[in-house]
């Protein structure tokens, strides 16, 4: 008989070790999954962690990295600290979009002037305020009418969605664009690309994900807040007898991670997509959520597996035009190692016993 | 504009039709929740049920074997989300969201070769007698064979829930888990058998959107149907014939909405189509005052 015990306090050992496990557990079944996609799992595997790192063509995946782990950071920060709490934001997507939007909305409305000083400050501003007024409406609504977050939020990433495609096919359309669906490129005016150096992957984004690692670190270690927001997660009564206001806790955590997620969609809409298009957003909202779980909600732990992800996602292309995978089967890779994290994470909290079932 | 276009016994009419893959979804979640779990996965076993039924559907030219296979397949989903939950003491929020967000790639990774594929034809009953009132006739009993199944299934998880041992067993287990184990209740079993109705419920559902409703494949063609089901079922208040209320009343959005975008109103498209999804918040709102189960969405770990 295997009997599961509670540990009387998680296992230090054991939470840094399960998102390893995990990761290998994905590699092997991943490799299941490729053989019955009739590919030689161990050349899919290589493709898809060892060339984009140290293949032939390096020099350009690498910077990908960073291209494809900023947002990933930027979202996953904001959503790991609702999670904590016990606040699930779960529309990020829809916030990134919005985010994207708004910012978007300031450089094309100021176009085409030159002022870089006014205008990329101003589309910053604009991303985070969207992003968080998108997520303050689960925000609002549970506080006042304890609505649930989770179903709002997700419902507000269709209609953002839906707005998206409003505004690529009609407001901010490109009037020179010939009937082309989609905005200006903005990545290409001097006044509001987010780009740094666009050969090594450098955007204001991997500036500002880095910045927001170290923020919600201090959050976390050494300011009232981050603690409150350990306590309502870990013992909500002894935080509400701490005197920890839940109604601002809940907009903290979803205004934060609005901000941060629409931020996250203001600089990718600015440097690497660089127009607004239908298919602009590619679920670096829902992935973030995967990267938050596998970060073990720690900034640092976020930083590598965002790094991580980021490398499943230019390894799936690489394998896509290499060995004609579909695209999709990263997602699944992706799904997989999300069940396989909370899977192996029971040895965190619990120990395994073997033995008989003592008599009651 | 042209307003006389829509025809009000048609738009009842396929108001049942659209309604149908939603009430599905949202009965077995129902039953879910009132076991004390919550399963965040609506949304992935439909998508695979949809795909994996369209599949069998295509390959056997016979679209009751595509509703047998994806009932087959939300119910083996179910039961991964189940052991995880039950046996391994994850949370379920986390668990949930990873089989909607693993459920979404493999029915994409799965329906690749099927895109723009038409499934099988499903005809509609032709009730005789029943079918040939005026008016009534059309919009209540002409449609195909699922949308009374549908019925069906809500109305016996009523009997089931109010008037069976089983189900008063199965409330226990939701309200309270500690009691009802005290009592000797089996609260793992009974949750895991939940959780595969639910799941075998949602992949009919989704079945239901790929075979009969679209009858087309597409990637994503359940465009957050499972969490509007999941929204219903709290506008429900957990009772099944609410459930039937906040189903119809969702499927009359979705079905006013298309029609008014084919008489050609001024509103764009994209305004209209964001109608059900702003709609279903609003139900959130309203509605957010229901009692939910006890012991909803809590870990159960008897300890000795």
């Amino acid at each position: 008989m295997i009997a599961l015990e509670k540990r009387p306090q998680p296992s230090q050992m054991w939470s840094l070790a399960s998102p390893l496990v995990a990761v290998a557990l994905t590699m092997l079944a991943g490799a299941g999954l490729f053989a019955a996609l009739g590919q030689d799992p161990l050349e899919a595997l290589v493709k898809i962690f060892w060339e984009p790192l140290f293949g032939e063509f390096a020099f350009y995946y690498r910077p990908q990295l960073l291209i494809k782990g900023a947002p990933l950071v930027l979202i996953a920060i904001g959503l790991s600290l609702g999670f904590r709490a016990g606040i699930w934001n779960i529309g990020a997507e829809g916030q990134y979009i919005i985010g994207a939007l708004s910012g978007a909305a300031v450089a094309l409305a100021l176009y085409p002037s030159e002022a870089r000083w006014l205008v990329f400050p101003l589309m910053v501003i604009a991303g985070a305020l969207g992003g968080c007024a998108w997520a303050m409406i689960p925000g609002l609504l549970k506080v006042k009418f304890k609505t649930n977050e989770i179903l709002v939020s997700l419902m507000l990433v269709y209609v953002a969605e839906q707005l998206l495609a409003s505004m690529a096919l009609g407001a901010m359309r490109n009037p020179e664009g010939q009937g082309f669906p989609g905005s200006r490129n903005m990545a290409q005016m001097e006044a509001a690309t987010s780009w740094i150096n666009q050969s090594a992957g450098m955007h204001w984004g991997v500036v500002a994900a880095f910045i927001s690692v170290i923020f919600a670190y201090v959050l976390l270690a050494k300011h009232v807040l981050g603690f409150q927001i350990k306590l309502a997660g870990q013992a909500p009564r002894a935080a509400a007898f701490s005197g920890t206001n839940p109604a601002r806790l809940i907009l903290f955590c979803l205004g934060t991670s609005g901000a941060l997620a629409g931020m996250a969609g203001m600089f990718e809409i600015s440097g690497p997509s660089g127009i607004v298009s239908i298919d602009f957003n590619v679920g670096y909202g829902f992935t973030a959520i995967i990267v938050a779980f596998l970060g073990r909600l720690h900034p640092i732990g976020i930083l590598l597996a965002a790094g991580l992800m980021a490398l499943t996602y230019i390894g799936g292309d690489v394998a896509q035009s290499s060995l004609g995978l579909p695209g999709a089967a990263i997602q699944v890779f992706q799904g997989m190692l999300l069940f396989f994290l909370l899977a192996v994470d029971v040895l965190t909290n619990y120990r395994v016993r073997f033995g008989q079932r003592s008599a009651a | 504009m042209d307003f006389g276009s829509i025809n009000p016994i048609l738009l009842l009419a396929s108001l049942m039709v659209a309604a149908t893959p939603i009430l599905l979804a949202a009965i077995g979640e129902l039953v879910v929740e009132r076991a004390g779990v919550l399963n965040l996965g609506v949304e992935g076993m439909m998508i695979v049920g949809s795909v994996l039924g369209f599949v069998a559907a295509i390959g056997t030219g016979n679209a009751w074997v595509g509703f047998g296979v994806a009932a087959v397949a939300g119910a083996g989903l179910a039961l991964m989300f189940g052991i995880l939950t039950q046996y391994l003491l994850t949370n379920q929020v986390a668990s949930g969201l990873a089989l909607t967000l693993f459920g979404l790639g493999l029915a994409a990774l799965l329906g690749q070769g099927y895109l723009g594929t038409k499934a099988p034809s499903f005809p509609d009953l032709h009730i005789p007698v029943l079918g040939d009132i005026p008016v009534i006739g059309p919009i209540v009993f002409q449609h195909d064979p699922m949308v009374y199944i549908g019925l069906a299934i809500v109305a016996g998880v009523w009997w089931f829930l109010n008037k069976t041992r089983g189900g008063l067993v199965l409330r226990a287990v939701g309200e309270n888990h500690e009691a009802a184990h005290a009592l000797g209740y089996h609260v793992i079993r009974t949750r895991l058998l939940a959780i595969m109705f639910g799941g075998a419920c949602a992949g009919l559902g989704g079945a239901y959107l790929s075979i009969v409703r679209v009858p087309t494949y597409a990637e994503g063609l359940t465009a957050g149907a499972g969490w509007i089901a999941l929204a219903i079922v709290v506008f429900a208040s957990w009772k099944p014939g609410r459930l039937l209320i906040g189903a119809y009343l969702f499927g009359g959005v979705t079905v006013l909405q298309l029609n008014l975008q084919a008489a050609g109103v001024a509103i764009p498209v994209e305004y209209l189509s964001m109608s059900p999804y702003i709609a279903t918040i609003l139900v959130l709102v309203i509605m957010s005052a229901g009692s939910a189960p006890g012991s909803l969405g809590k870990t159960f770990h008897a300890s000795r």
